[in-house]
C-alpha cells in the first residue's frame, strides 16, 4: 500500500492533463465528468489507504513513500516524498470527498459557460496541489502545494476575468497571500538551520528531543502562523477572502470554505511538537483566532450579499480553528475543520443553487420565501444553518463546543476570556446565519416588489464590491424581474447538497464526548498529536454545552424577533461600520494608496537611483577605463615594436644598474 | 686570433641595425629582414660564447633558433605576400585593423 501513495495526487493530475489536452473536444459536460471521475478515483485511493491504516496498530499507522530525490544540494537533500498518517489521511478524505461532490455540483452550475473545460482544468489542478500540500513529507513539498493552491485560487477567483472587479479580486488574493508566503519561507529556512532537515518526521523528532526550544521554537511557530494568517484568512490578512467570492460559487465552496483556507490550520497541527515548545506563540495564535472570529462575525451581521455572509462566516469559523490550535486543542481543530468543511461547503453550494435559481441575483434583500420554490436547496441549507449555529445534534454543535470547552479548560484568566469571546461569537454566528436563512427562504417574496427598495443599483452601491452578479451579462442571463419564478436546480447540484447535508447532520459522531470510547477522531489522531486533556469533564462539560445551546438559541431567537416578527428595525442592528467591515479594507487601501504608496515610491526611487546607480556606476567606470586604455592599441606593428624595444631597454638598464654586473 | 669581444661587438651592431630598421622602415618586407638580422645577431652571440666557454650547448641552441626561424619565415612571408597581393602599395602602418 505504501508504495501506491503517489496514486492519490496522480489521479487529479491525470485529470488535469486530460482536460488540458482534450478539454475542447470533451466540451460541456464531458470535461466535467472526466474531472469528477479523477477526483472520485483519488477519493477511492484515499479510502483504500484509510482502510489499510485503520487495520493497523496505532503505532504503525504511518506510510512513507519517496518517489525521487528532488533537490540534492550540499547537505540538504529534499525528496519528493509522501507521508500518510492519520492526520494527512483525515485531511485527504474530506479534501477529495467534498472535492468530488463539488466537482459534480459544478457540472450543473457551470453548464453553458463558454470556458467550461477550463474551469474543471483548474479545479483538478487545485485538488492535485491541495493533496501535495497535505501529503508532502517535508516543508518544501508542502510549499509546492501551498503555492499551487494559491495559484489555482487566483485563476479561479478571476475566472470571469473580463470584469475588472473579478480580476482585481484575484490579484488581491494573490498579493495578500504572498505576504503570508514570506513567513512560510523564513520559517522553513529557520527550521532547516536549527534542525538540519525540513522533513516532518525529523522536525517532530528534533522537537520531541529538545533540539527546538525557547526563542527558536517561538520564532518558527510565529513565522508559520504568519503564513497561516495569509492562507487561512486571519487578521490582519483576511481581507482577500470576502473579495474572493468573485469566483464561481463551486470555487468558493471548495477553495475558500472547505479545503484551501484550512491549510494554515493543517500546517500548525502538523508542526504541533514545535508549537508545544513555543511558549507564548500559542497565546498569539489563540487570541488572533478568537478576535478574527469575533470581528468577522460582527461584519457578517450586516452583509447583504448571500455569498459575503458566508465568506465572513468562513473567516469567523477559521478563527475558531485557530483558537483551538492556540489552546493546544488540536483534535477539536481538526474535528471542527471537518464538520465545517461539510456544512460550509453545503451552504456555499446551497447559495449557488439559490443564485442560479434567482437569475444571478445575490442580494438577500431581494430573496424571500424561496423554500416554496426550491425545497431541496432550502431543506439542506437549513441543515447547514442548524449545524453552524451549534444546535444539537447537528455536527457543528459537537465540534464548536469542544473548542470552547478546551479554551475554558485552560483554567487561566486568558482561557476564560477566550471562552467568553468565543461564546459571544457563537451567539453572533447563530444570529447572522438565521438572518440569512430567514431573508432567503422565509418571509415575503421581495423580488416581486423591487421598486420599493430602490432596485438593483442601490444594492450594488451598498457593497464595496458587488460580486459574482457581474457576470450575468456575459452569460446572457436576464436580470431579476418581479415576475421571476425561481426553479429548483438539476440533480447534479442537489445530490451533493443532500449528501453534504447528511454529513453535516451526523458529522458529530466522529468525536462524541460521552465516553472515552466514542472519541473516535481523538484516538485516530493520537499517534500524530498525542494525548490532550480537555480540562473539563462530566458535569462541567454538560453545563458548558448547555450554555452553548442556550447561546445558539438566543441568537436564533434574536433573528426570529428581528427578521420574522419585525419586532425591531434591521437597520438598528446592521450598522454601517459593520457593513463596511470595520473599514479595515478601506484603511488598508487608504494606507497603501497614500503614505504607503509614497513609501514604496521612495523605495522604488532608492532602488532605481542608488542601488541601480551603484551597479551601473561601476559598469560605467569600467567602460571609461577601457575607452581610455584602448587608445594604446593602435594596431600598428611599429608601435608595438617600439613598445617592445623600449621595454627591453628599460629592463636592461634596470638589470645593469640595480643588480650590478658580475 | 680574433678576440671574442669582436664577435660580440659585431653581434651588438647587427642587433642595433635590425632594431633600428624595424622601428624606422615601413616596408613590411624590409621590416621582416630586420627581424631576421636581429635573430642572427643573437645566434652569433650564442656561437661566440660557446667557443669562449667551450660549451656546445650554445651551438645547439643556434640550431633550434634556425629551425624556429625557418618556420617563422614561412608564416611571416605568407602573411606579407597575402597583404601585398591585396594592396600592392601597402606599408606596415596601413595594416591596422586590429586597433582598439
Amino acid at each position: 500500500m505504501g508504495d501506491l501513495l503517489w496514486l492519490i495526487p496522480a489521479f487529479p493530475l491525470a485529470g488535469f492533463l486530460v482536460v488540458l489536452v482534450a478539454g475542447r473536444r470533451l466540451g460541456d459536460p464531458g470535461a466535467g465528468w472526466v474531472a469528477t471521475a479523477a477526483a472520485g478515483a483519488s477519493f477511492a485511493a484515499v479510502v483504500a489507504v484509510f482502510v489499510d491504516l485503520a487495520g493497523r496498530d496505532a503505532e504503525a499507522r504511518t506510510l512513507h513513500q519517496e518517489l525521487f530525490t528532488w533537490l540534492p544540494v550540499g547537505n540538504l537533500r529534499v525528496a519528493m516524498g509522501f507521508l500518510a498518517d492519520p492526520l494527512s489521511i483525515t485531511m485527504c478524505l474530506f479534501v477529495t470527498g467534498v472535492g468530488t461532490l463539488i466537482h459534480l455540483y459544478a457540472i450543473g452550475y457551470m453548464r453553458g459557460d463558454e470556458k467550461f473545460p477550463k474551469f474543471f482544468l483548474y479545479l483538478n489542478l487545485f485538488v492535485f496541489s491541495m493533496l501535495m500540500l497535505v501529503l508532502g513529507d517535508n516543508l518544501l513539498v508542502t510549499f509546492l502545494g501551498w503555492e499551487g493552491v494559491g495559484a489555482c485560487s487566483y485563476f479561479l477567483i478571476s475566472f470571469w476575468h473580463t470584469d475588472p472587479a473579478n480580476a482585481s479580486a484575484g490579484k488581491k488574493a494573490f498579493v495578500t497571500n504572498r505576504v503570508g508566503d514570506f513567513g512560510f519561507m523564513l520559517a522553513t529556512f529557520l527550521t532547516w538551520t536549527v534542525v538540519g532537515s525540513i522533513n516532518y518526521l525529523d522536525i517532530s523528532a528534533a522537537a520531541h528531543g529538545g533540539a527546538v526550544t525557547g526563542v527558536t521554537a517561538t520564532a518558527i511557530a510565529l513565522l508559520f502562523f504568519v503564513a497561516a494568517t495569509g492562507k487561512s484568512a486571519q487578521l490582519p490578512l483576511f481581507v482577500w477572502l470576502p473579495d474572493a467570492m468573485a469566483g464561481p460559487t463551486p470555487v468558493s465552496a471548495l477553495i475558500h470554505a472547505a479545503t484551501m483556507v484550512t491549510s494554515g490550520v493543517y500546517l500548525l497541527v502538523r508542526l504541533n511538537p514545535v508549537l508545544h515548545e513555543a511558549a507564548w506563540a500559542n497565546d498569539v495564535v489563540a487570541w488572533v483566532g478568537v478576535i478574527t472570529a469575533f470581528v468577522a462575525a460582527t461584519i457578517a451581521v450586516s452583509q447583504n450579499d448571500i455569498k459575503k455572509v458566508l465568506a465572513y462566516s468562513t473567516v469567523s469559523q477559521l478563527g475558531f480553528l485557530f483558537l483551538a490550535v492556540g489552546t493546544g486543542n488540536y483534535v477539536a481543530a481538526i474535528f471542527h475543520m471537518v464538520t465545517h468543511a461539510f456544512f460550509k461547503a453545503l451552504m456555499f453550494l446551497g447559495s449557488g443553487s439559490v443564485i442560479l435559481g434567482m437569475a444571478h441575483e445575490q442580494d438577500m434583500r431581494r430573496y424571500g420565501n424561496l423554500r416554496k420554490y426550491m425545497p431541496i436547496t432550502a431543506g439542506t441549507f437549513i441543515v447547514g444553518w442548524l449545524a453552524i449555529a451549534g444546535v444539537p445534534p447537528f455536527s457543528g454543535f459537537w465540534s464548536k463546543d469542544e473548542i470552547l470547552a478546551g479554551a475554558f479548560g485552560k483554567g487561566t484568566a486568558s482561557g476564560y476570556a477566550l471562552w467568553a469571546i468565543g461564546l459571544v461569537t457563537a451567539l453572533l454566528t447563530a444570529f447572522y446565519m438565521s438572518r440569512q436563512v430567514f431573508l432567503t427562504f422565509f418571509g415575503d417574496e421581495k423580488w416581486r416588489a423591487v421598486a420599493e427598495i430602490g432596485g438593483h443599483g442601490d444594492a450594488d452601491a451598498d457593497d464595496a464590491h458587488a460580486v459574482d452578479a457581474h457576470h450575468d451579462d456575459a452569460h446572457g442571463h436576464h436580470h431579476l424581474t418581479p415576475d421571476h419564478e425561481p426553479q429548483e436546480s438539476p440533480w447534479v447540484m442537489t445530490l451533493p447538497l443532500v449528501v453534504l447535508a447528511g454529513l453535516a447532520l451526523v458529522g458529530g459522531v466522529l468525536n462524541l464526548p460521552f465516553t472515552h470510547g466514542t472519541k473516535f477522531l481523538e484516538h485516530w489522531l493520537e499517534p500524530v498529536i498525542g494525548v490532550h486533556e480537555l480540562g473539563v469533564e462530566g458535569p462541567e462539560l454538560v453545563v458548558l454545552a448547555a450554555i452553548a445551546v442556550v447561546t445558539a438559541l438566543v441568537g436564533i431567537a434574536g433573528a426570529v424577533a428581528v427578521y420574522l416578527r419585525r419586532m425591531a428595525r434591521p437597520e438598528a442592528i446592521e450598522l454601517e461600520v459593520l457593513a463596511q467591515g470595520w473599514y479595515i479594507d478601506r484603511t488598508y487601501a487608504a494606507i497603501m494608496g497614500g503614505p504607503g504608496r509614497k513609501l514604496l515610491d521612495a523605495a522604488a526611487w532608492f532602488d532605481r537611483n542608488v542601488i541601480d546607480g551603484a551597479v551601473n556606476g561601476v559598469a560605467r567606470l569600467v567602460g571609461l577605463g577601457g575607452t581610455a586604455l584602448r587608445q594604446v592599441q593602435t594596431g600598428r606593428v611599429r608601435n608595438y615594436a617600439t613598445g617592445v624595444a623600449v621595454t627591453a631597454v628599460v629592463l636592461l638598464v634596470f638589470v645593469v644598474t640595480r643588480m650590478g654586473t658580475p | 686570433m680574433v678576440q671574442p669581444t669582436s664577435y660580440l661587438v659585431l653581434a651588438a651592431l647587427l642587433f642595433g641595425i635590425g632594431t633600428a630598421g624595424l622601428l624606422v622602415r615601413r616596408n613590411p618586407l624590409v621590416m621582416f629582414m630586420c627581424v631576421e638580422l636581429m635573430l642572427n645577431a643573437v645566434n652569433l652571440t650564442f656561437v661566440a660564447f660557446s667557443r669562449q666557454l667551450g660549451d656546445v650547448a650554445g651551438q645547439s641552441i643556434v640550431f633550434f633558433v634556425l629551425v624556429v626561424a625557418a618556420a617563422e619565415v614561412v608564416v611571416g612571408l605568407g602573411l606579407i605576400v597575402a597583404v601585398l597581393r591585396r594592396r600592392p602599395s601597402a606599408d606596415a602602418d596601413d595594416v591596422s585593423l586590429m586597433r582598439g
